[in-house]
C-alpha cells in the first residue's frame, strides 16, 4: 500500500505522521490478501528474519497477540522497526507480489499487531527460564536499538543485565535521531518502558569513562557489550562552518523533534523551530540522514530547502524512496554541488553557502531545473546543515578492542578482539538501520551465552 | 496457558489437531513431519488391496481471487503396497509414541477380509482404526466407500466384524452424499463404533473448461464427479456434526470439512467435535498452518478463562434446535452506525431486491448513497448486515417487543388467535 506523499499548504506538519496506522478493517483486508508463502523471501529480506507470513496469517485469523509475539519473538523493537525500517529496500521490497500488482503492507501490518500488543500491556520478550541471580553477568554500553536488543535476548536466555546510557532518556537514535514523521520520541520511550517492565535494567545519565570506570565495569562484569552506535560529524574543512547557524544533522534532528515533543521542548528547540520558519536551508550531504534534515526542515516551515551532494544521482547512498521523498517535499536536489566557504552575515547570521557545481569530468552539468551556466554560486540560506558522514564514538578508541576509524572489528556473531567484548550496531557498522542493530545486539547476546556466560559459576550468574 | 492435549475414545493426543486420511498422510516421511511441526495426530492415508490412479486428479474452485475456496479430487486410496504403509506405520509409532497415529482402512465387503486388515493394522502399531465409509468416487462403484457408507445396514454390518477383533477404537468416517446423516451414524454407533468423524467429501464437478468443454479435473478429455471439500464446506460440516452430536449423545467425533485456521476449529468443538481433522488447508500452505491453529486455539482457551479444550466440546451443540423451538417473540431490526457508513448502497439495493424492502436510500452532496432504516418494516433477517463491508457499521438490535415472554411455534400453532401480536409484526401478510 504504497502512500504517494503530496506536499500542501498546511498538510505536512512535523509530527504528521507519513504512514498512518491501519484500520482493523484496513488490516483484514491486506492480511488476507498475503499468499502466506512458503520460506518467503519477506522473511529472508528481514535482517532479524521475522516469520512474516505467519505473523500476517495471524492478523488474518484474529490471533493478534500471537501476531506480535511472532513478530517479537525474532525482534523486540518490532513497533518501532513497523515505523521506521526502509520497507521498500527490505520486507516489502522482495515481496512476490510486486511482479504481480503491489507488495503487501508488511511494515503496516506489523505496526497493527505491534500497537495492539503494546496498547493491552502484552510483554514484548519473557525470561524462558528464572533469571539465575541479581548479580547481572553482562554489562551494556549504550541503550540504543542494539544494546536494548541484546539485553532483551539475554533475558529471554535468563540472564541478567545493566545498560548504561549516557543520555538522559533511553532509546538511542530511536529516541533521538529518527525523523519525526516516521517516529515520535513517545513511541520509542513507549516500547523501551515496556522492555523494562520485562525485566531491563537500564540506568540512564552514566557517561563510561566519566562517571564510571571502563575497568570498574569489567570487574562488575564478565561479559560487556559495546552498543555505542557512531559519534558526531566532524568539520568538512568549510571556511566558516563552525558558525552558529552551521549544524551537525544529528544536534539538528534531535533538537527539532524536542521541538515538538511535548513538555520536553527547551528554549533552544523552540529558537530554532522560530529561525526555520519561512527561511532557506541547505543541506550537504547524499545519505539517508541528509533527506531526513531536508523533509523535516520543510515540515518544520522553512520555505526553500536545497539538497547539495557533491557526485551524481548513481553515487548518492540515500535510498531512491528516500530521495523521492525529498523532491515530494519540494526540495531542490543539486548534484555535483562542492561547498566553498560558508558566508557570513555577522556573527549569528548567514548570507549563505557558496558551491561550485561540476561534473566529475570538470564540465558543468544540470542540476533538476535545466541548464547552470555558473559554475559557482551563492545559494543564499540562512541555516545550513552538515549531514556528511559521522565520526566513531569517542568511547570506542578507548577500548581494549581492536578498531578502525572509529568502528569496532567484529565477526558475524559480535565477538571483537577481546573475548570479554561484545559489540553491535552502528559502531560495527558505521551506520546502518535499527533493525540491523538489533540483530547484531541479538547474536551478539546468544554468542556472549554460549562464550562466557554458560561457563560461569553459578553464582556468577 | 491451556490445555490443548485430548483424549478421543481412549486415543490421547497432544492436541486436537490431526491430519485427515489425504494425501498429505500418504507416506511415513510426511507423517513424521507433520509431528515435528506440532500437528497431535494423523489418519493415515486408506490403507486397501492396491490400485491405481488417473492423472491429472484434483481441481478446485476459486473466489473472488482467492485461490482453493473448494477442492475436489478424484484420487483414490493409498497406490503405494501394504507392506510398506505397515512397515512405516510401525517405524513412526517407535518414533513418535505420544502421537495419535490412526490408520484408515477400505476393503471389500468380506467379514474374513476386514478381519486380516484390522489385525494387521493393530499389529503394526496403529492407536486407532478409522474406516472409510465415505471416499465417494471410484472406489463406491466398487461396492466400498460410500457405496457402504450410503446404507446404513451395510455401515452396521461391517463395523459389527471389524468390531469382532479390533482391540484399538474403531472410527467410522461417514459420508455426507446421504439424505440424512444421522442414519448412517445410528448405525456405526449400533454396530459399536467407538468414535464417528465426519465429513467425508461431497460429490462435485468444480468446472468445466469453456473451450475444451471437458469438466474439470481433465483425464483426456473426460472427467468423473469427485469428492468436494475445502473451506466451501464447512457449513455443510457444522451441520452435521451439530445433527450427529445431538443424535448420538456422548458418541465421540472428530470433525473435518474445511477447517483451515483455530477459528474453524472452534466452532467444530463447540458443536461437538473432540478433534478435529485437516486437509485442504495443508495441501494448500503446509503443515507449517498448525503453528497457528495451536497459537490461535491457546490464545482463545486464555482469554476465555478456559483451562481445556474438552470446556469447549459440545458447549454449542443445545444451542441448536428444530425451528419450532425457536422464540417467535424475540425481534431485532437492523441499525447502521451513520458515522461508518461508507454510502456503497449494497444493503440498499439486497434489500430492496432481495429481501423485505425495508431501507430508503437517497445520494448525499457527496453522491454516495445515504440509507436509512425503516424500521416498520424491517423483519430483522440479519441481509443489510451480511452485506455491508464495514465492520461494525450495520447490527441488529433487540427491540422489546412482547416483553420476556417466550413463544415457539409448538405453543403458537396451539391457538393462533391467542397470539395477534405476532401477526400484527408481520407486515407482508
Amino acid at each position: 500500500m504504497a502512500r504517494t506523499f503530496h506536499l500542501h499548504a498546511g498538510f505536512a506538519s512535523l509530527d504528521q505522521e507519513i504512514k498512518p496506522p491501519l484500520s482493523a478493517d484496513e488490516a483484514h483486508a491486506e492480511a488476507n490478501r498475503c499468499l502466506f508463502c512458503y520460506d518467503a523471501p519477506c522473511t529472508r529480506a528481514c535482517p532479524t528474519h521475522i516469520d512474516v507470513p505467519l505473523f500476517i496469517q495471524q492478523i488474518a485469523t484474529g490471533n493478534t497477540a500471537g501476531s506480535a509475539r511472532t513478530i517479537f519473538s525474532e525482534n523486540v523493537l518490532g513497533n518501532s522497526c513497523a515505523r521506521v525500517c526502509p520497507t521498500e529496500v527490505l520486507c516489502e521490497g522482495a515481496c512476490v507480489l510486486n511482479d504481480q500488482h503491489r507488495p503487501i503492507a508488511i511494515g503496516s501490518l506489523q505496526r497493527f499487531a505491534t500497537d495492539h500488543a503494546l496498547s493491552q500491556g502484552q510483554p514484548i520478550v519473557r525470561a524462558t527460564r528464572p533469571l539465575r541471580s541479581a548479580v547481572a553477568p553482562v554489562g551494556i554500553i549504550g541503550a540504543g536499538p542494539a544494546g536494548l536488543s541484546c539485553a532483551a535476548e539475554l533475558l529471554r536466555l535468563g540472564y541478567a543485565s545493566v545498560l548504561y546510557e549516557q543520555a538522559e532518556r533511553p532509546g538511542g537514535l530511536n529516541t533521538y535521531g529518527v525523523a519525526q514523521y516516521k517516529m515520535t520520541p513517545r513511541v520509542s520511550l513507549q516500547e523501551v518502558e515496556a522492555l523494562v517492565r520485562a525485566g531491563l535494567d537500564i540506568r540512564c545519565g552514566i557517561r563510561v569513562g566519566h562517571d564510571i570506570s571502563l575497568s570498574e565495569l569489567q570487574t562488575r562484569h564478565p561479559a560487556l557489550f559495546v552498543g555505542v552506535g557512531m559519534g558526531r560529524i566532524p568539520g568538512i574543512g568549510l571556511a566558516g562552518e563552525d558558525h552558529a547557524a552551521v549544524w551537525d544533522a544529528l544536534d539538528f534532528i534531535a533538537l527539532l523533534k524536542a521541538s515538538s515533543d511535548a513538555g520536553h521542548g527547551s528554549p533552544s528547540a523552540q529558537a530554532l523551530r522560530r529561525n526555520l520558519h519561512g527561511a532557506s536551508v541547505a543541506v550537504i550531504g547524499g545519505g539517508n540522514t541528509s533527506i531526513d534534515v531536508v523533509t523535516q526542515a520543510v515540515r518544520a516551515g522553512a520555505k526553500k530547502v536545497w539538497l547539495l551532494y557533491r557526485k551524481g544521482p548513481s553515487e548518492m547512498p540515500a535510498y531512491a524512496h528516500e530521495v523521492h521523498l525529498a523532491l515530494e517535499h519540494g526540495s531542490e536536489l543539486v548534484y555535483y554541488a562542492v561547498p566553498e566557504r560558508i558566508v557570513a552575515e555577522d556573527e549569528s547570521r548567514l548570507r549563505g553557502i557558496a558551491i561550485c557545481v561540476v561534473h566529475a569530468d570538470g564540465a558543468a552539468v544540470a542540476g533538476p531545473h535545466g541548464p547552470r551556466d555558473k559554475t559557482s554560486a551563492l545559494l543564499e540560506c540562512s541555516v545550513v546543515v552538515r549531514a556528511t558522514g559521522q565520526r566513531g564514538a569517542e568511547l570506542v578508541a578507548s577500548l581494549p578492542v581492536e578498531s578502525e576509524r572509529g568502528v569496532i572489528k567484529v565477526d558475524a556473531q559480535g565477538r571483537t578482539s577481546n573475548p570479554r567484548f561484545y559489540a553491535g550496531g552502528d559502531c560495527i557498522s558505521g551506520g546502518q538501520e535499527v533493525v540491523n542493530a538489533v540483530e547484531a545486539g541479538k547474536r551478539a547476546a546468544r554468542a556472549m551465552v554460549h562464550d562466557i556466560l554458560e561457563k560461569l559459576p553459578q553464582e556468577a550468574v | 496457558m491451556a490445555d490443548l492435549s485430548v483424549e478421543f475414545c481412549g486415543i490421547k493426543s497432544p492436541n486436537p489437531f490431526w491430519l485427515a486420511s489425504a494425501p498429505p498422510t500418504n507416506t511415513g516421511d510426511q507423517i513424521m513431519r507433520a509431528f515435528d511441526a506440532g500437528w497431535g495426530g494423523a489418519v493415515w492415508k486408506t490403507l486397501g488391496e492396491p490400485i491405481i490412479n488417473v492423472s491429472s486428479r484434483y481441481s478446485s474452485v476459486d473466489y473472488r481471487g482467492q485461490r482453493m475456496h473448494g477442492l475436489n479430487n478424484i484420487e483414490l486410496i493409498t497406490d503405494r503396497p501394504l507392506d510398506v504403509n505397515f512397515r512405516e506405520i510401525a517405524e513412526v509409532k517407535r518414533r513418535y509414541p505420544g502421537h495419535a497415529l490412526i490408520v484408515s482402512l477400505m476393503v471389500e465387503s468380506k467379514r474374513e477380509a476386514w478381519h486380516a486388515m484390522v489385525r494387521r493394522a493393530e499389529e503394526a502399531g496403529a492407536d486407532g482404526i478409522e474406516l472409510n465409509f465415505g471416499c465417494p468416487h471410484g472406489m463406491s462403484e466398487r461396492g466400498m466407500g460410500s457405496a457402504v457408507g450410503q446404507v446404513p445396514d451395510y455401515t452396521c454390518q461391517i463395523v459389527t466384524w471389524v468390531k469382532e477383533v479390533a482391540r484399538v477404537p474403531v472410527i467410522v468416517k461417514l459420508t455426507p452424499n446421504v439424505t440424512d446423516v444421522v442414519y448412517p451414524a445410528r448405525a456405526a454407533q449400533k454396530g459399536g463404533a467407538d468414535a464417528v468423524s465426519l465429513i467425508n467429501t461431497i460429490n462435485s464437478i468444480t468446472g468445466v473448461d469453456l473451450d475444451t468443454f471437458t469438466p474439470r479435473p481433465d483425464v483426456h478429455g473426460y472427467s468423473s464427479h469427485g469428492g468436494y471439500c475445502g473451506p466451501a464446506v464447512k457449513p455443510i460440516a457444522l451441520n452435521m456434526v451439530a445433527a450427529v452430536a445431538h443424535e448420538t449423545q456422548g458418541l465421540p467425533i472428530s470433525g473435518i470439512g474445511g477447517i483451515s485456521t483455530w477459528r474453524d476449529a472452534v466452532e467444530f468443538m463447540l458443536l461437538g467435535a473432540t478433534t478435529v481433522q485437516v486437509c485442504t488447508a495443508v495441501m494448500h500452505h503446509g503443515f507449517r498452518i498448525i503453528h497457528d491453529l495451536c497459537d490461535g486455539l491457546s490464545s482463545y482457551l486464555d482469554q476465555k478463562g478456559m483451562t481445556s479444550v474438552r470446556e469447549l466440546v459440545g458447549r454449542s451443540t443445545a444451542r441448536v434446535k428444530r425451528w419450532e423451538q425457536l422464540d417467535l417473540n424475540y425481534r431485532v431490526i437492523a441499525h447502521v452506525e451513520q458515522s461508518r457508513c461508507i454510502g456503497c448502497g449494497l444493503c440498499y439495493v439486497a434489500c430492496n431486491d432481495g429481501a423485505h424492502q425495508a431501507i430508503a436510500a437517497q445520494p448525499d452532496d457527496r453522491g454516495r448513497t445515504q440509507v436509512e432504516i425503516l424500521e416498520h418494516k424491517c423483519v430483522g433477517c440479519n441481509l443489510c448486515s451480511l452485506v455491508c463491508p464495514v465492520e461494525s457499521c450495520i447490527t441488529m438490535r433487540r427491540i422489546d417487543a412482547f416483553g420476556e415472554a417466550q413463544l415457539p411455534w409448538t405453543e403458537y400453532n396451539k391457538n393462533p388467535s391467542a397470539h395477534p401480536h405476532v401477526r400484527s409484526n408481520r407486515h407482508d401478510s
